[in-house]
């Protein structure tokens, strides 16, 4: 065991795969000699060459269709968005042909895409966004989100192992300032099994990705309730069981994220909470999340735009008073 | 009439007997104008279900008693304000008394209505509360519990939002022992010389049943209604009370089928009445029963009470099979076949649409029950109490028959046959007194003519 940074551990998990399995090789903007815009990859290309760490051109859509091709062909490839918002450059690539190639024709389609994203230090409209939800409704495509510097290695490694394409989001916001505890050795943290975060009895958060540390704000100004914290880790698949356990425990339900809430993830989980857990509710379902806009630029528009502790601390106590 | 002050409606005294109401539906709601003699809401209670007349002309300003809950007799359930009042907290504090009489003669039951009720009774919760997140609303998983438990969660202390049960508050009403246990309605002070009229009262039964676990694999749970908890506890209690002996006659009804099939068409045509088997027996009871006084009759401590009238209760199915009411045909005796009939159907009717006034509902001293309908030709009956007999009547089927000819010989012969059962309450009525009453009733329905009727 030893602490390391959210980003440290990306970069750990993403090293060793690279180490134990020939097939994998990263490609991205940046990502060879300048080691990648947040230094994710910094001294890859040193250590495996130039043609397992490949500098790319300034267009998503050839790195994503030149990772579909080369994923076809066998290999494993960690392609990088330097920021998740320019995923939409790729999006014929990676909807068209590499969620569906599977179901199309059969053969494996092993690629992570890695999407750093989130908001919170003034990235502005291009550079903030958490699109989950877009491609959390694409079949064939995975998307994982974690929060902890351990889950970050499971499941850089889970989804390099993954035979389909997996959606990588990394939270720029959580690179340098979470640390944690992680264990030396490689460990796989299954895609689409919840964590929980923080066990309680009176309300449960459903969250993920840099909103579990809001949530654990907002609980800890709670003391005298007790509120359950539930990490989805992965958003497709998520892990019904879990959040449905947890409704049940409760009966009363916060689903926070930080990406806008129409359309949001959120709404799913709490379709499913309605649909599956109704005569367990003691109060609605409620839903915090970003107002429909595009992420503000300013400090102070950014601040009211992203879910705060504050926030959640009063949707929490008109839960705990309903 | 249309009023300019705000008009009370209150729980209205549904019998003596009873002392409070559950609400199961508001035809109108809040903002909404109803004209005086509508129906405002829909009462339930252990002796009847019932629509409540709206007393005035108006706008709905206050609903004040949410559907589901039970309260007592003379509660203010709303307001009616005057023609377009938006809201009738500015009416000065006087209009209580009149609105509150309005509202009892709607009743229709004045004459029993307890003269002290308080017409201003508490208010349960702020207007705003009442239609909104307040004590009414029932979260799904308190529903459930609530269900699980056999508890009725008006009954629990809430402490959510407006006096919402959370789930906490059933839990802990649970932990702390609560149960199906309904509110104790305020118990007459001495149940032992029952008043002639009064109606089966619900003594205070100590709840035998114990709190009902959750439903095993393949079982629900639904809840009782109050008419359901009614019968429940009155069929235990005659059970408990009376000396049940029941004995059957076998009537030759060929006589009967042969005046009605001559009087249907015309009483259908004249009247609008249709003279069923039913009012031929009731006819024919009443007037047996005048022989028979104590068949008539009710033990009342140590003294027996006799009648020089009849009022004969009927059992009335409910639509939906899940309930049974017996409405009440005051001074049967007077009635000849016609009247009879007419009154058959009136309470008949008026017990399938929820119209039975209290009145309509006490007061029998003797019942009929007509199971036969069906085709079953026997049965043990109940005693409705504190009656001490009830006449069950069954199928009437062609049967082959030994009569005997006015030459004295026999032969047998295809008749309409039909069998009576007297279940009496043995403690007053003898074995023989009950047959001799139902050979009586037998010859009469056997002999009469059409004038007999």
């Amino acid at each position: 065991m030893a602490e390391r940074t959210y980003l440290q551990a990306i970069s750990d998990g993403l090293r060793e795969e690279m180490r134990r399995d020939e097939r994998v090789f990263v490609l991205g903007e940046d990502v060879g000699v300048y080691g990648g815009a947040f230094k994710v990859t910094l001294g890859f290309q040193e250590e495996f060459g130039s043609w397992r760490v490949l500098d790319m051109p300034l267009s998503e859509t050839a790195i994503m269709g030149g990772a579909t091709g080369a994923a076809i062909m066998g290999m494993r490839p960690v392609a990088e968005m330097q920021f998740a918002d320019f995923v939409s450059c790729a999006w014929d690539h990676l909807v068209t042909i590499a969620a569906k190639q599977r179901w199309r024709v059969g053969t494996p389609v092993p690629i992570v895409l890695r999407l750093p994203s989130g908001g919170g230090f003034s990235g502005g409209p291009f550079h903030s966004q958490n699109p989950e939800s877009s491609f959390a409704h694409i079949p064939g495509l995975k998307c994982v989100c974690p929060a902890t510097p351990e889950d970050a290695k499971g499941l850089i490694v889970a989804a390099i192992e993954d035979p389909n394409p997996v959606l990588f989001f990394e939270h720029k916001h959580l690179y340098r300032r979470i640390k944690g505890e992680v264990p030396d050795e490689r460990y796989v943290t299954p895609i689409g099994k919840a964590r929980t975060h923080q066990e309680g009895e009176e309300v449960s958060i459903i969250t993920w990705g840099a909103m579990v540390y809001t949530a654990e704000e907002a609980a800890k100004q709670l003391p005298d309730s007790s509120i359950e914290i539930i990490d989805l880790r992965t958003v497709m698949p998520w892990d019904k069981e879990a959040v449905l356990a947890s409704a049940r425990k409760t009966s009363k339900v916060l689903v926070l994220h930080e990406d806008t809430r129409t359309g949001g993830f959120g709404g799913e989980i709490a379709a499913t909470i309605a649909e599956e857990a109704f005569e367990d509710l003691d109060a609605p379902v409620r839903r915090i999340a970003a107002p429909d806009t595009p992420v503000p630029f300013s400090p102070v528009l950014e601040k009211a735009f992203i879910p705060q502790v504050d926030d959640v601390v009063r949707g929490l106590k008109e839960l705990i008073e309903y | 009439m249309s009023s300019t002050t705000a008009v009370d409606v209150v729980m209205p005294q549904m019998g003596v007997s009873v002392s409070e109401g559950t609400i199961t539906k508001w035809n109108k709601q809040v903002g909404d104008t109803i004209e005086a003699d509508e129906t405002l809401l829909e009462i339930s209670t252990d002796k009847v279900d019932t629509e409540v007349p709206s007393p005035a002309s108006g706008v709905v300003t206050e609903i004040l008693v949410p559907e589901g809950e039970t309260v007592e007799v003379g509660t203010v359930l709303a307001r009616i304000g005057g023609e377009g009042a938006a809201v009738a907290a500015a009416s000065p504090p006087e209009p209580a008394t009149q609105p509150a009489a309005d509202a009892a003669e709607a009743s229709a039951s004045e004459g029993q209505a307890a003269p002290d009720q308080p017409a201003e009774a508490p208010v349960p919760a702020p207007a705003q509360e009442a239609s909104g997140n307040g004590k009414s609303f029932v979260s799904p998983v308190v529903a459930r519990i609530a269900s699980e438990h056999g508890i009725d969660p008006s009954q629990v202390p809430g402490t959510g939002n407006g006096g919402r049960v959370t789930k906490r508050d059933i839990q802990a009403f649970i932990d702390s022992g609560g149960s199906a246990q309904p509110a104790a309605p305020p118990q007459p002070a001495a149940p032992a010389p029952t008043p002639a009229h009064t109606p089966p009262a619900a003594p205070q039964q100590a709840p035998t049943s114990q709190e009902p676990q959750a439903p095993g694999v393949g079982e629900q749970f639904e809840p009782m209604s109050a008419m359901r908890k009614g019968i429940a506890d009155h069929m235990r209690r005659s059970l408990d009370t009376s000396a049940h002996v029941t004995s059957a006659i076998e009537v030759d009804m060929s006589k009967v089928v042969q005046i009605r099939g001559k009087l249907k068409k015309e009483y259908e045509a004249a009247y609008g009445v249709n003279p069923t088997y039913l009012a031929f027996i009731a006819r024919a009871t009443a007037e047996t029963l005048r022989d028979y006084p104590w068949v008539n009759g009710e033990l009342r401590g140590d003294k027996i009470v006799t009648r020089n009238y009849v009022n004969l209760g009927f059992a009335v199915e409910l639509a939906d099979g899940k309930g049974l009411i017996v409405p009440v045909v005051k001074n049967a005796e007077t009635l000849n076949l016609l009247g009879m009939a007419k009154a058959i159907a009136d309470i008949a009717k008026r017990a399938r649409d929820k119209q039975l006034a209290p009145d309509d509902v006490t007061g029998g001293t003797f019942t009929i029950t007509n199971p036969g309908g069906y085709g079953t030709f026997h049965g043990t009956p109940v005693i409705s109490q504190p009656q001490a007999g009830i006449l069950g009547t069954y199928a009437i089927v062609k049967r082959p028959w030994v009569i005997t000819d006015e030459n004295g010989a026999d032969a047998i012969a295809i008749r309409s046959m039909m069998n009576l059962t007297l279940t009496y309450d043995h403690r007053l009525v003898d074995g023989a007194l009950a047959g001799r009453f139902l050979r009586d009733l037998r010859e009469r329905l056997q002999t009469w003519g059409e004038s007999d009727y």
